[in-house]
């Protein structure tokens, strides 16, 4: 079996997370941003909630979520005539809740960080809350979109405990890396697992290596 | 002319104003800190929680104390940030980059130009969205002095090259003395006194307009040299100020500060003092225990002089009297 098969898998699935991450999030984030409502805490307890949690805390609540008698996996069930738990888009839906905290944060301390006056000023210059929204505040705040696009991709390449609760172990479908390596050293095939691993710790360090590299040259900018 | 109509409440602050301001020219707002200036700008652009249209709508121009050009755009991605969105275009953009001086630093970032270079952009492109008025809060403030006199020039040929009205708060009566044609004065929130600006300056019972602030503008062209000194003539008499001053012809302003200006009831003639005008009393008011303003004619000009009570008594000064004005210092604007 390759070993190729399993991370190409792991990175469709942060991908497809991660794009729909900076999709939702963004908002998410501009609206923690700017609000002086005082829910904000609470809408903030929950964003942060993945963080804290066991991973098996946050895949059985999925799994019993997503499950075909669970309020959003029948709905599934109903569309599309199959299941949602062990099944890619299971994985994908389980993902990016997990994954969430890592991309709203430092979108919205990005946002908070921008100066109220250059949003004033794009009023001013004609631009409405959208047209600046883009023009000013998401040019101004790229390090934080930076940071959430690699910490949410990162993150949801070495996720494990939620997808073996919500995804199981199917080759091809939901049988991402994290998941291969830890059968790989059930088995006690070790060739197998440090050849795995070996290229995760070789591609978590390139892409941590690079977000600080753009880091510093924007902060030298 | 503009109306100006807002009303707003913060806490236990309150601004209500109710007037109309020229539609040409510059309208100077002063008052204290506190007294509500910002807030007025803030209201007019709608920057305020308060009914109407949104600020991208209103079509104003708004300098803020701060220059705030946005870093992610070079200087010319900062001028057309607003002219792109502009719905009508009457200003020409060619003249605005020239009058600002701004032509050599087009394609700079902002992070690179200096406090007075990066008000003058932000300036320009609060111009170049063709804005019905503009709003200019304390725009040399965060600027040093010596930045500050760099900057007075450019505004000016504002002033002279165009026709779009500004709105201008300060907390200098210098500043304001020099730019503006209006002048409001703010309170507390309220309007306490509106009108042109050499009318507002002479009056004797504003708290706002009395100590370091008293002081009025008269406008007069420089007729004569002699000594360093310039003449300068104001239709009702003449003024001598230390400098060389161009005669041009076109009349220029000059400030005379309420403490600068003595009053003698017979002909000084052992004294200092190069300019003894006659002038008659035309209102007496005391400002504290202490001082008093009093205001004179002088032909159709008026002075201003800040005195002790203690003195009008002695002198037994009342509207109608004639007397001599000693003007110690002038500073001449431009």
């Amino acid at each position: 079996m390759s070993i190729f098969g399993p991370l190409w898998l792991s990175v469709q699935l942060a991908f497809a997370t991660t794009v729909i991450l900076v999709l939702v999030g963004t908002p998410v984030a501009w609206w923690l941003s700017q609000t002086r409502t005082r829910w904000k805490p609470v809408v903030q307890a929950v964003v942060a909630m993945p963080i804290v949690l066991p991973p098996t805390v946050l895949g059985f609540y999925l799994l019993i979520l997503l499950g075909p008698d669970g309020a959003i996996g029948s709905w599934w069930v109903q569309l599309t005539g199959s299941a949602l738990t062990f099944s890619f888009t299971g994985l994908v839906i389980a993902s990016c809740i997990y994954s969430l905290p890592f991309a709203v944060q430092p979108i919205q301390n990005a946002f908070e960080s921008l100066p109220k006056h250059y949003l004033e000023r794009a009023w001013t210059l004609g631009a409405s809350r959208l047209d600046a929204f883009f023009s000013v505040a998401v040019p101004l705040s790229l390090r934080g979109f930076v940071s959430g696009i690699v910490l949410s991709f990162a993150h949801t390449l070495g996720e494990f405990g939620v997808v073996l609760m919500v995804g199981g172990n199917i080759p091809g479908e939901t049988r991402v890396i994290s998941i291969a390596i830890y059968d790989h050293v059930e088995s006690l095939n070790y060739t197998a697992a440090h050849q795995m691993s070996l290229l995760l710790v070789g591609f978590a360090f390139a892409v941590l290596a690079t977000m600080f590299v753009i880091n510093r040259r924007w902060s030298e900018r | 002319m503009i109306r100006l109509r807002h009303k707003l409440t913060k806490g236990d602050f309150t601004l209500d104003v109710d007037i109309e301001v020229p539609d040409v020219g510059i309208t100077g707002v002063f008052g204290e800190s506190g007294s509500g200036k910002t807030s007025l700008l803030r209201c007019i652009a709608g920057l305020e929680r308060e009914q109407g249209l949104p600020v991208h709508k209103r079509n104003v121009g708004y300098v803020f104390q701060d220059p705030g050009l946005f870093p992610h755009l070079s200087v010319r991605g900062n001028i057309e940030y607003g002219e792109r969105r502009a719905t009508t275009h009457r200003v020409d953009g060619k003249l605005v980059v020239d009058m600002l001086g701004i032509g050599g630093m087009l394609d700079r970032k902002p992070a690179s130009l200096s406090g007075g270079e990066a008000q003058r952009v932000a300036i320009a492109a609060a111009l170049m969205r063709s804005p019905d008025l503009v709003l200019m809060d304390e725009p040399l403030a965060s600027l040093d002095r010596k930045r500050r006199d760099e900057l007075l020039p450019y505004f000016d040929r504002l002033h002279e090259e165009l026709s779009v009205p500004v709105i201008y708060v300060s907390h200098d009566i210098e500043e304001i003395s020099r730019l503006c044609d209006h002048l409001v004065l703010l309170d507390a929130g309220k309007v306490v006194a509106s009108g042109r600006l050499v009318d507002v300056l002479s009056r004797v019972d504003m708290p706002v307009l009395s100590g370091r602030n008293a002081g009025v503008v008269i406008w007069a062209s420089p007729v004569d040299h002699e000594d360093g000194l310039t003449k300068f003539d104001f239709g009702d008499g003449d003024i001598w100020a230390p400098g060389s001053f161009p005669m041009s012809g076109v009349p220029l302003r000059l400030r005379v500060a309420a403490s600068d200006v003595s009053i003698s009831r017979d002909q000084p003639t052992s004294t200092t003092i190069l300019n003894i005008l006659r002038a008659s009393v035309e209102e007496v008011h005391a400002v504290d225990a202490a001082t008093a303003l009093v205001r004179m004619g002088v032909g159709n000009q008026s002075l201003l002089a800040r005195v002790t009570n203690r003195s009008v008594q002695r002198l037994e000064l009342k509207a109608g009297d004639r007397v001599f004005a000693q003007v110690k210092s002038v500073t001449v604007r431009h």
